[in-house]
């Protein structure tokens, strides 16, 4: 097990190298001077010339990158062009609620796939499986932000029973906070539970076939057993590795949601940065988003053999 | 045929009628602004209603699957065409190309694709190009993934081996025998990354960085409705139902591809 564990942690750090060397050459992407691009065609040469040292632009581009990576590595991302403060702190204040967001949304869906998925393939092609994997279908098909809107719009709008434009932080109001997110969550566990749901089925149906089943049952457990005992676990492997995939790319922000329903979470302090060309504040949130997501899967990879004893084996 | 790949055909065979009718004739001029009838309710006249500008949402809409199919069907042919070259690639010669181009491909993946798209947005500028080019770097190494392990399975098969003593370079071995061989999944996948390329286009021209108004595309038509929610409903729902209709129908024609081209997929 501790073998497979420092395996898994070696393996993760030539892609976590990688993806900085991406995310530090991103700002050497923007064509032309990028303090002038930054600062505008307005701004003075003292103050771009200031950038440009704070940038490192001035000095040869491998020293620049291991000077970017120290500072990255204990936490200084630069500051934000716009309102001066640390990237740091901006990404922190932002990923509180999206973690909040997508962490529940993303065990609820969890929850739902598995209960129909078992289901589904447990019936298979009954009328009740067949209702499952339409209704999976469908959601694949529905735009989180279109399904956002159409919530917004139902029980906002129309019936005003929820709060649907701007938010209330955690520290000032937990009943009022929880309120304004209702509506994002629900949205979010929807539209995960549909590719979920497929994948439970899928393997869930692999499984129901094996002869291990076929002899929990000649042993006479009740069906609740052997789906949940027996079924489940190794079923569930696969959909776990999905869940890892899922949860890391989210946590990095669900921009259209946090869009549809004005929070204030990492995904839409990114495509604020974006529209205003913040770029130290989008080279930031990229590096966060991917470490978060390399860490993610590393967590659930190390989950794994919990589910299925045999992959430490390999 | 099976109901839902008839279903899927019917789906996108709208589209396209959608797209080809709309290049010869549509209801309105998408862009013709109509101060009489502004946020008009949908009717016989104006069958999706009209939007704050007293522009026909049907044409809109007809002109907003245009711009998403070229933009989709340009990002998909790039990944495509960049990734089958380097699956190809890492997969026939191994070694350290190999290695390198896996490597690069997992450092990739580790961003989300919208996040990717974003910040390459940010470099590039808002503009149909740039947006076909950031989605097509983010969906790259997903294809390079699938081209490699499919071409991993050919590369020991007796023909490929027969190509070799025949003398052809791996040039020509690449080229004649193996990739047409890898043809089925590389559809396959072509297929579902349309579909998520739709999606995406929607998503960036809904968070307000991708194609640029007055152009309409569906995605940004969704994101103005939202400041006239309350008096005008329909905006909020036409562009949408495009977008999921398309979707479902493309998604239901690739699970029937799949199960056709790889019976034993077939769930």
């Amino acid at each position: 097990m501790l073998a497979y564990i420092a395996k898994r942690l070696l393996l993760t750090l030539p892609t976590l190298l990688l993806v900085s060397v991406g995310v530090f050459l991103f700002i050497r992407l923007i064509p032309g001077d990028p303090a002038l691009v930054m600062l505008g065609d307005g701004a003075d040469a003292a103050s771009l010339a200031g950038l440009r040292a704070d940038l490192g632009l001035d000095r040869p581009l491998p020293v620049q990158y291991v000077t970017w990576l120290g500072h990255a590595v204990r936490g200084d991302l630069g500051r934000s062009i716009f309102s001066g403060e640390p990237v740091g702190t901006l990404i922190l204040q932002h990923f509180g609620l999206t973690a909040v967001v997508v962490l529940t949304a993303v065990t609820f869906a969890t929850l739902v796939a598995i209960a129909a998925g078992l289901i589904a393939a447990w019936r298979q092609n009954s009328k009740v499986d067949l209702a499952i994997v339409g209704a999976a279908t469908v959601v694949l098909a529905v735009p989180s932000f279109w399904l956002g809107l159409l919530l917004l719009l139902l029980f906002g709008v129309k019936l005003g029973w929820l709060p649907f434009v701007g938010y209330v932080p955690f520290s000032e109001s937990a009943a009022q906070a929880a309120l304004f997110l209702v509506m994002p969550i629900v949205t979010l566990t929807i539209t995960e539970s549909g590719v979920l749901t497929r994948m439970m089925r899928a393997s869930s149906l692999d499984v129901l076939h094996l002869d291990y089943v076929t002899h929990a049952r000649a042993k006479g457990l009740p069906e609740s057993t052997v789906l949940i005992r027996h079924v489940f676990p190794n079923a569930f492997a696969p959909t776990l590795t999905l869940v890892g995939l899922t949860l890391g790319h989210l946590l990095g922000g669900v921009a259209v949601i946090e869009t549809v329903f004005t929070l204030p979470g990492l995904g839409r302090l990114m495509v604020d940065s974006v529209l205003a060309r913040d770029y130290p504040v989008v080279q930031g949130c990229l590096l966060f988003t991917a470490v978060v997501y390399v860490l993610v899967n590393l967590l659930v990879d190390l989950c794994y053999p919990i589910f299925d004893p045999r992959v430490t084996a390999r | 045929m099976s109901t839902q790949a008839k279903l899927g055909s019917a789906l996108v065979g709208v589209l396209l009628l959608a797209v080809l009718l709309g290049l010869a004739w549509m209801p309105f001029d998408p862009n013709a602004i109509d101060l009489d009838h502004l946020l008009a309710a949908p009717s016989a006249h104006h069958w999706f209603g009209t939007d704050e500008f007293g522009r026909d949402v049907l044409s809109r809409a007809m002109l907003g699957a245009r711009i998403s199919v070229l933009i989709a069907l340009g990002a998909v042919a790039l990944a495509i065409a960049a990734g089958t070259t380097l699956g190809l690639l890492a997969g026939y010669l191994r070694g350290w190309t190999d290695r390198v181009l896996m490597m690069v491909t997992d450092a990739v993946l580790a961003f989300p694709s919208i996040l990717l798209a974003l910040a390459l947005i940010a470099v590039l500028g808002s503009s149909d190009s740039s947006i076909v080019f950031a989605l097509a770097t983010g969906y790259t190494p997903s294809v390079v993934r699938v081209v490699r392990s499919a071409v991993l399975s050919i590369r020991e098969r007796e023909f490929i081996e027969a190509s070799r003593v025949a003398g052809d370079n791996a040039f020509q071995t690449m080229t004649w025998h193996v990739l047409p061989n890898i043809v089925p999944p590389v559809v396959v996948l072509a297929t579902s990354l349309f579909g998520w390329a739709l999606l995406s286009e929607s998503a960036l021209s809904f968070l307000g960085v991708g194609v640029p108004p007055p152009a309409p595309t569906w995605g940004n038509m969704l994101s103005a409705s939202r400041t006239y929610m309350d008096v005008a409903s329909w905006l909020s729902i036409a562009p949408g139902l495009c977008i999921a209709g398309t979707l479902l129908g493309i998604n239901l024609l690739g699970d029937a591809l799949r199960d056709w081209l790889d019976p034993r997929g077939r769930t």
